[in-house]
């Protein structure tokens, strides 16, 4: 599966809190509402002009702090079609893989803001079409793979009853 | 071959001897989450078609978060967890219960168990021996329907503790310190185990304060033995019975090894706007203080009011600062009722809140205003934190949050004992 769109090039260390801030958390039962306060704090242009397919791209250990489940599900909502970054903090990488939002591992520092990149998923091939500059992701552990394969937890359950996973 | 405590627990959690990188299937003993995270993991296990929860008495939802609730969506997500527990028999811990992960520890929590909560800072039950560890919403709805989980068993890395803490030293400034040394990202995946002889004189509650931040690291679950300390505990809870010891083997193989003197360690906080920014109170100048925060699941139990109280008793909040106790659960707000502690706050001019989180996540109870600089005992001090994103906020012990409340700036807390 491919995706193709633009690069929103963020930092290290963003937080649960930058992608999804605690004062707009009230909304977290209306999530269409609350992924238009996504990012508010870190880029406030963002929710109103992403494109469906645009990819999300941070540094180290995007993710960080609480384990906000509406955090990847808003990304995903605002139409963001993957995530790359260097590192990830664990539970939002689970919950990426849970919520069927594709998160890659790789190195993002040549990738820049506004950049025109193309994602393989099954491959892990990340091409940047502006600068022509291409980086294989890792693939993901097998368990993850199932998961987000399926589309995520909640069409894993429902097709399997309950946990079917292989190490 | 030796196992480490992460090992030993999911291994028996699995029914099979696991060694770490594996992946397993444990059943969990406890799941819980909070009107935050609740309300999506109810909305899941209905997308999932499952409406039934495997071991209620063994589920757990808390509304802890909005306690009381400030607006109405939190109010209809109230109603929306009530209606959830009373159908599913799960149980409600209702606003004035108390912080999840405090209650967890007071009534549930044991050692040996795989305990897995819709919040991050589930790893708090590390400290009674629990490989405690937060997931997503969706997650912990599959772990209440079906009562089991999947993880990957991590490494650990050993911690070792000797000596004990100096007089006006605490184990938050230890764990400050550790994170600010090894960063945010320092032991991401990894099983935290503090082992050793400064442990021995260590209370459940101030090993809590230090399995609690395990997560500001990055570790997945920062873990104690079970031991003479949690024995007490268990007993002060009426829970003896929960008891057994656990330790990890003494030629368990651990990723990477540290020791610590704790009698070296010295009063920290952390900076805006992260977690590893730390730094000695010494080092950090002038710091004007609007507000200062004692409370949460990190420095919320009735050994960090006494803390608190001892600085503050027969003294004054400074009058340009405002000095907010949350206090962390029933039983605690009970004690410190009975024991004077609650006289000795008020008198001294703070104001108590709760049980419940507080101003810690920015949804009640003390939002910051524009450029103001909240001192506070809480695990996290990233920009919005506390609902306004022009503030400020330092994280500390609840001796450094009770001399700073005093003197209107940041404070070293041995000055005032």
């Amino acid at each position: 599966m491919t995706i193709r769109g633009r690069a929103w090039k963020l930092g290290d260390g963003i937080t649960t809190d930058h992608i999804s801030p605690g004062r707009f958390f009230h909304l977290r039962s209306n999530l269409p509402e609350l992924a238009k306060h996504c990012f508010a704090d870190v880029k406030p242009e963002f929710a109103a002009s992403v494109k469906a397919g645009d990819i999300v791209v941070g540094g180290q250990n995007f993710g960080l702090g609480s384990s906000r489940e509406h955090a990847p599900i808003i990304l995903k909502l605002t139409g963001v079609g993957a995530v790359l970054a260097k590192s990830y903090a664990r539970i939002f990488f689970r919950n990426a893989i849970n919520s069927g939002l594709p998160a890659l591992i790789i190195d993002t520092d040549q990738i820049r803001e506004g950049d025109e990149l193309e994602l393989n998923l099954a491959t892990g091939q990340v091409k940047d079409l502006t600068t022509g500059v291409e980086m294989i992701a890792p693939p993901l552990p097998p368990v993850m793979r199932t998961i987000i394969g399926d589309g995520g937890l909640v069409e894993h359950i429902k097709k399997h009853g309950g946990l079917k996973l292989d190490g | 071959m030796g196992k480490t405590l992460a090992e030993k627990i999911l291994g028996s959690r699995a029914g099979r001897d696991v060694q770490a990188g594996e992946f397993v299937i444990p059943t969990v003993d406890f799941a819980y989450a909070h009107d935050g995270t609740g309300p999506l993991t109810v909305q899941q296990m209905k997308a999932m078609g499952l409406e039934k929860i495997k071991d209620p008495a063994r589920s757990a939802i808390f509304l802890d978060h909005a306690s009381p609730s400030p607006r109405l969506e939190h109010s209809n997500d109230h109603k929306l967890l009530r209606a959830f527990c009373k159908r599913t028999g799960a149980i409600l811990s209702d606003i004035g219960g108390g912080i999840l992960h405090n209650v967890v520890s007071e009534k549930y929590a044991k050692p040996g168990d795989v305990i897995v909560g819709a919040d991050s800072h589930s790893c708090t039950q590390g400290a009674l021996s629990a490989f405690a560890t937060g997931m997503g919403s969706t997650d912990v709805a599959v772990a209440m329907a079906f009562g089991y989980t999947w993880m990957r068993v991590p490494e650990s890395f050993q911690v070792v503790l000797k000596g004990n803490l100096a007089k006006g030293v605490y184990t938050k400034d230890f764990i400050l310190y550790f994170i600010g040394m090894i960063g945010a990202n320092g032991a991401t995946y990894k099983a935290l185990e503090f082992l050793g002889p400064g442990t021995k004189n260590l209370s459940v509650a101030a090993r809590a304060t230090i399995a609690n931040m395990a997560v500001e690291c990055g570790a997945k679950a920062g873990l104690f033995p079970a031991d003479e300390q949690t024995k007490l505990f268990l007993q002060e809870h009426g829970r003896e019975k929960d008891y057994q010891e656990l330790a990890p083997d003494p030629d368990a193989t651990y990723e990477r090894k540290f020791e610590f003197d704790l009698s070296r360690i010295e009063p920290v906080v952390a900076c805006p706007h992260f977690v590893d920014n730390v730094k000695p109170i010494r080092e950090v100048g002038e710091v004007k203080v609007h507000q200062v925060f004692i409370g949460t699941c990190t420095n919320g139990r009735l050994e960090d009011l006494h803390c608190a109280a001892q600085i503050l008793k027969g003294r004054r909040v400074h009058p340009e600062t405002r000095l907010i106790v949350a206090l962390s659960s029933r039983k605690v707000y009970l004690d410190a009722m009975r024991d004077g502690t609650l006289q000795t706050l008020i008198e001294a001019g703070g104001i108590v809140a709760g049980p419940g989180c507080g101003p810690c996540v920015g949804v009640h109870e003390g939002v910051l205003a524009d450029g103001e600089i909240c001192v506070g005992t809480q695990n996290r001090n990233f920009e919005g934190r506390m609902g306004n994103p022009k503030g400020f906020i330092y994280l500390a012990s609840p001796a450094t949050a009770a001399a700073t409340a005093i003197a209107g700036q940041l404070s070293d807390p041995r000055e005032f004992l």
